[in-house]
């Protein structure tokens, strides 16, 4: 098991390699610069600010100074803050996009898990076909609909929620959190229900009915456990998703997270920013995929077993 | 198995119930409500500051907090834009108008008591005029003597340049030009005093970002102090207790919320989160204007909204194709429907008025007259008329202008044209590299004066970026004007300069902008002027007026 | 000798028939999916006719009209500029599904040939060919494509080519999953022994066999898909003007939304329908073509 962790973990950095690589070169190709401005700009300021940031250097000198700032973790100044690192602007940025994903994605596991099961528990009910419906609702109608439906309907004709902001007013996490985290909620939904359905049928359950086992114990103690592998499976691709969708809720309810700094990075050209932010994303995202695939190795025994065997 | 489902609905309906409470608990205090009691102003400023230094920044939303934090020689009236003083109590103008002697208030200090002298001035502007800072605004400061060379490195010895202590509260500025808007160009951020002892305890002159403008380290001389900055949320500032004209303040503070998005800020505005906002979506102004008069404040603005030509492509070189396109734009359909903010249609490049300048209309409406110049050009009906490009920086706003345009331009001339949009930096690109035919484009004005908006037009300026030259306009501009000394006669010069640029129109004046937001009651002292001025510490609140709805 | 002609005469209809005609008869029992399907095939009709359906011209605008809500003339109102919505809708109902249907396509033809390759060579090309999915898999695709829209401008080619490379991943992995098991079966051992080519024996006998999990999850990518083209298009990074998607209308209808509903309402519920529909086939053909799985 922990060969396996470390073997993966290992794969893991020709990868972040590739990403910091890649982003680097992509983001210099780029037309537009960092100090392009609609007052003309005389060309002496321009050399002193290119000098300053280091861009008058050859673009290979350029990439090793920033690998070796990075390896210390340095970041790097901002383009558009003179002022401020992409570090600094990171730990702004971060605690906010952190909590609205962490929200989201406990929203998305508590509702889609308990609805999910409740739905596979009583197959092709009413307690199926309803939650399942909703759920349908949930996939199918993006979060950049939902998001600004809900603003009308709660945040403006309502007025029960506020309707912008994060920690500023009480109460203004709920609609950004509900906006991300719905369409979650909806998949995850679907995936415990197929979970659940297909290890309700299986013998070891049909075992524990027989021995005269309560319900609960059934589900929770035995059913969950192997019922829930797609969810945790899941939840690395769902984190990743989490990520991106939360540009647009960012967006929506003008919270200042590092999803929509990014955009507006890239808008800017804020060179620094965009790497910074994509490497930081990017080191989540793989981390996030690795854990949850190991979680999932070690929740089924079937594919702990291949790996085993696949030395 | 029913157990189960049972305990699941308890747990559903908790949740609901939790949900409106919450829901019920937000009906707090608002801003505003708060705001009038504590003396707070909340102020919507749009895109969020890069920096506070302000030889640094760049953009409006900076201005709005560097006014508050720190103080030029001179500042404006708010009703009539004309000098009063500030840091300095009184001056002095030669009889050739190229020096001036400022005399600085003897109880002017700094927000950490420091004392307030002429020697600040000097250094704040050599620091301003360094290469190696970098700063974009330098040319705010180049009417001085040798400023420019000195801004160029082309000299080194700064005792050159024109600006001068004569003692610690005498101040001596020596211009290249008698330049009637001088005192207006102290009023800007460029010549604003900076610290600087602050600024030496944290990194050297010249360098960008370092730690001396956060709250705890900034020192200035401004009505406030920096309180507290949040990146990305807010900027607080709170009154300066070593401000010379502390009396007259009546905030306690301010705080700035940084909110990009217009609907947003239309919105928090009236749930009574903002006093004051930066702008006003298009399709609420007319709403506002039936059922809220007294919470909109629309007047108009020192700046342009135009289109630039690329006078080198072959058929814009032909200066009766481009008054043909000026003739065809039927501007009061483009200002009621489509900016719908009650904008002045543009006959000149100058805006009327502009502290008594008003150059004549050279042009009108005329789609015949225009049709015709097209047939003489070579186009009749538009055939033959090469497939142009007309680029603008992605907006929604000016995509509707463009795409009305376009359409008129059908109409009325029979021509195509497409449209293109690019980002603001790769459009700024585009334009500064000549990559364009037709390029949407604005200017405000720096100071009140028809100069500011005259002189991108010279051969090669910098700010010109169409290709068009014209002798005859550059001598009026960059040689009679400056050296004369009468008002009447200047401006003579300067509308027959404007004259000679219409004629040739290598630029489309479409309309004069318009300054738009939304004021709550309870704010007093505030008055509308073309330069969207404020001053700070003529606002009060008055919280006697305390409304609920603002709907 | 007579046992032989006694089976055959038993012939297939009585036995049930291919897996296919199998699955038509199970799909068509299935109301919703047969709804869907009716639904899709009129709305690509639709979108294919528009130009010459259309009521009003695409970029016909009536700026004195302004934005008015549904009426005779305007069946779902107009937009600011007083241009016909319904029009603008089927228009961006071309590029919407016009992408959808493309990118997946990419996907499948890349994702197809990856897998089955993978999945047939076996051993260590299998094994590389699989570490490049699970490497890629791990990139952190929305930022790369936004960052690509950005660099390079948001053409449609680009579009259709960033999106489709992100999702044939997924559908690599089930072809090859799928491959592995057919690999093992009889019929390929003896199309082996008979010496046919290993490039003939992957397209005659085992891409066709992998179909219908193909077919499956292509169905249920293009709605993946097309939320994708809406998504960006939203944040202003995909569609750009003059072509508009539905994903763009709806960005346009968030501004305006209290003051006419109806910009942002419509193109939303073209949007919601078309993923419903796309969802709900999808399913039911999973249901139809796969005898073991349950639903889900």
């Amino acid at each position: 098991m922990f060969y396996f962790a470390l073997r993966r973990l290992i794969q893991s950095i020709p990868v972040l390699i590739i990403v910091i690589t890649a982003t680097f070169f992509l983001v210099r190709a780029a037309p537009g610069g960092p100090f392009s401005a609609e007052k003309n700009v005389p060309p002496e300021v321009v050399k002193a600010l290119e000098a300053q940031y280091k861009l008058d250097q050859p673009i290979w000198q350029q990439y090793t100074s920033y690998i070796n700032d990075l390896i210390h973790g340095q970041f790097g100044p901002s383009f558009r803050y003179p002022g401020r690192t992409v570090n600094e602007l990171i730990e702004a940025g971060l605690p906010v996009t952190a909590e609205l994903a962490l929200y989201a994605m406990l929203l998305a596991v508590l509702i889609g898990v308990s609805s999910g099961v409740y739905a596979g528990l009583r197959p092709n009910s009413i307690h199926d076909y309803l939650p399942m419906s909703l759920s349908m609702i949930g996939i199918c109608v993006p979060s950049f609909l939902m998001g600004p439906l809900m603003v009308l309907f709660f945040g403006i004709y309502m007025e029960w929620l506020p309707i912008s902001g994060w920690g500023s007013t009480p109460g203004d996490k709920i609609l950004p959190t509900i906006t991300l985290g719905l369409g979650y909620a909806a998949f995850i939904s679907r995936l415990s229900r197929g979970g659940i359905l297909e290890v309700m049928s299986k013998d070891y359950i049909r075992t524990a009915r027989a021995k005269g086992l309560p319900a609960r114990v059934i589900v929770f103690k035995h059913a969950l456990r192997g019922g829930l592998i797609p969810v945790v499976a899941f939840l690395g691709p769902a984190f990743a998703g989490l990520l991106s969708g939360s540009f647009v809720v960012e967006t929506i309810f003008q919270i200042p997270g590092l999803g929509r700094f990014y955009v507006q990075a890239a808008f800017n050209r804020d060179y620094t920013m965009i790497l910074g932010t994509t490497i930081f994303f990017s080191t989540l995202i793989i981390m996030f995929n690795l854990l949850s695939d190991i979680v999932s190795v070690w929740l089924d025994p079937k594919l702990r077993d291949q790996y085993r065997h696949n030395k | 198995m029913n157990n189960l489902i049972k305990s699941w609905t308890w747990l559903l309906g908790l949740i609901l119930i939790t949900f409106l409470s919450i829901a019920g608990c937000t009906k707090g205090q608002s801003n505003v409500e708060q705001g009038n009691i504590e003396g707070i102003l909340h102020w919507g400023n749009g895109t969020d500051p890069q920096e506070l230094d302000p030889h640094v920044v760049t953009g409006v939303p900076e201005h709005h907090i560097l006014s508050a934090l720190l103080e030029g020689l001179v500042a404006k009236d708010p009703k009539t834009l004309q000098p009063i003083p500030a840091v300095a109590e009184e001056w002095s103008i030669s009889a050739d108008k190229k020096t001036y002697i400022f005399k600085i208030r003897k109880y002017a200090l700094w927000s950490n008591g420091d004392s307030l002298t002429a020697h600040d001035f000097v250094w704040s502007w050599w620091r301003a005029l360094q290469p190696k800072l970098g700063n974009q605004y330098a040319y705010m400061l180049f009417a001085i003597e040798n400023a420019e060379s000195f801004a160029r490195g082309e000299i080194t010895d700064f005792s050159r340049v024109g600006v001068k202590a004569l003692s610690a509260d005498l101040l001596e500025v020596k211009l290249s030009n008698p330049t009637p808007y001088f005192l207006q160009l102290l009023d800007h951020y460029s010549m604003f005093p900076v610290h600087k002892k602050t600024i030496e305890k944290f990194g050297k002159a010249h360098e960008r970002g370092t730690l001396w403008t956060r709250p705890g380290n900034f020192v200035g001389n401004g009505p406030f102090v920096l309180k507290e900055w949040h990146l990305f949320r807010s900027i607080i500032v709170e009154k300066n207790l070593n401000y010379w004209d502390l009396k007259k303040v009546s905030l306690n503070g301010i705080k700035f919320h940084p909110i990009e998005n217009v609907t947003t800020e239309e919105r928090m505005f009236r749930m009574g989160q903002l006093h004051k906002t930066a702008s006003v979506p298009i399709d609420k102004v007319k709403i506002y204007q039936k059922n809220n008069s007294n919470l909109i404040k629309i007047h108009p603005y020192l700046g342009t909204y135009f289109y630039r030509f690329n006078t080198k492509i072959p058929h814009l070189n032909d200066k009766r194709v481009r008054k043909a396109l000026a003739m065809s734009i039927n501007r009061q359909q483009l200002t009621d429907k489509v900016t719908k903010g009650g904008e002045t249609p543009a006959f000149t490049f100058t805006p009327p008025d502009t502290f008594g300048y008003s150059a004549r209309a050279a042009f009108e409406f005329n789609p015949k007259m225009a049709r015709d110049l097209m047939r003489e050009a070579g186009y009749p009906d538009g055939k033959g008329f090469p497939v142009t490009e007309l680029l603008y920086n992605t907006s929604e706003g000016h995509r509707k202008i463009a795409v009305a345009i376009q359409q008129m331009w059908k109409k009325n001339l029979g021509i195509n044209v497409t449209l293109s949009n690019q980002d603001w930096k790769v459009y700024l690109d585009s334009v500064n590299n000549g990559s364009y035919a037709i390029a949407r484009a604005g200017w405000i004005g720096d100071y009140v004066d028809p100069n500011t908006f005259l002189n991108m037009w010279v051969t090669d300026g910098g700010n010109n970026r169409t290709g068009w030259s014209d002798l005859y306009y550059d001598d009026l501009i960059s040689k009679q004007a400056p050296i004369s000394l009468n008002k009447l006669d200047r401006y003579t010069i300067m509308a027959k300069a404007e004259a000679v640029l219409l004629e040739s129109m290598p630029i489309i004046p479409i309309y004069i902008y318009n300054s738009k937001s939304l004021v709550h009651p309870s704010v007093k002292g505030m008055e509308p002027n073309i330069l969207n001025y404020v001053l700070y510490k003529n606002i009060r609140l008055d919280s006697t007026l305390i409304e609920k709805e603002v709907d | 000798m007579v046992e032989v002609k006694e089976k055959l005469s038993y012939e297939p209809k009585d036995l049930g028939g291919s897996l296919w005609s199998d699955g038509w008869v199970r799909l068509k029992k299935n109301k919703l999916a047969i709804t869907s399907l009716f639904v899709l095939g009129f709305l690509c009709i639709t979108a294919v006719l528009t130009p010459i359906i259309a009521p009003y011209g695409y970029e016909e605008q009536n700026l004195l009209l302004g934005a008015v809500p549904p009426s005779s003339d305007h069946w779902l109102g107009t937009d600011v500029f007083g241009r016909d919505m319904l029009t603008r809708i089927m228009y961006g109902s071309r590029i919407s599904l016009a992408v959808g249907f493309i990118a997946s396509g990419v996907a499948l033809c890349i994702g197809v040939l990856w897998g089955s390759l993978a999945g047939y060579s076996g051993g260590r090309i299998d094994a590389f060919m699989m570490r490049v999915v699970d490497i890629l898999y791990a990139l952190p695709f929305m930022i790369f494509i936004i960052l690509l829209m950005v660099i390079f401008g948001r053409n449609l080619l680009l579009l259709f080519l960033a999106i489709g490379a992100v999702e044939w991943l997924t559908m690599a992995r089930i072809v090859r999953g799928q491959v592995l098991t057919i690999k093992q079966q009889d019929f390929i051992e003896a199309a082996t022994s008979l010496g046919l080519s290993h490039w003939t024996i992957v397209r005659r006998h085992i891409i066709p066999n992998t179909l219908s999990p193909v077919i499956v999850y292509t169905t249920l990518t293009i709605p993946s898909v097309m939320l994708l083209e809406a998504f960006l298009s939203f944040l202003g990074l995909g569609i750009q003007p003059p072509q508009s998607s539905w994903g763009l209308l709806i960005s346009y209808g968030v501004e305006t939304m209290e003051e006419y509903p109806w910009l942002i309402f419509f193109p939303g519920l073209f949007l919601s329908i078309t993923l419903f529909s796309l969802n709900f086939l999808g399913d039911g053909l999973r249901d139809a073509l796969d005898p073991r799985a349950s639903k889900d």
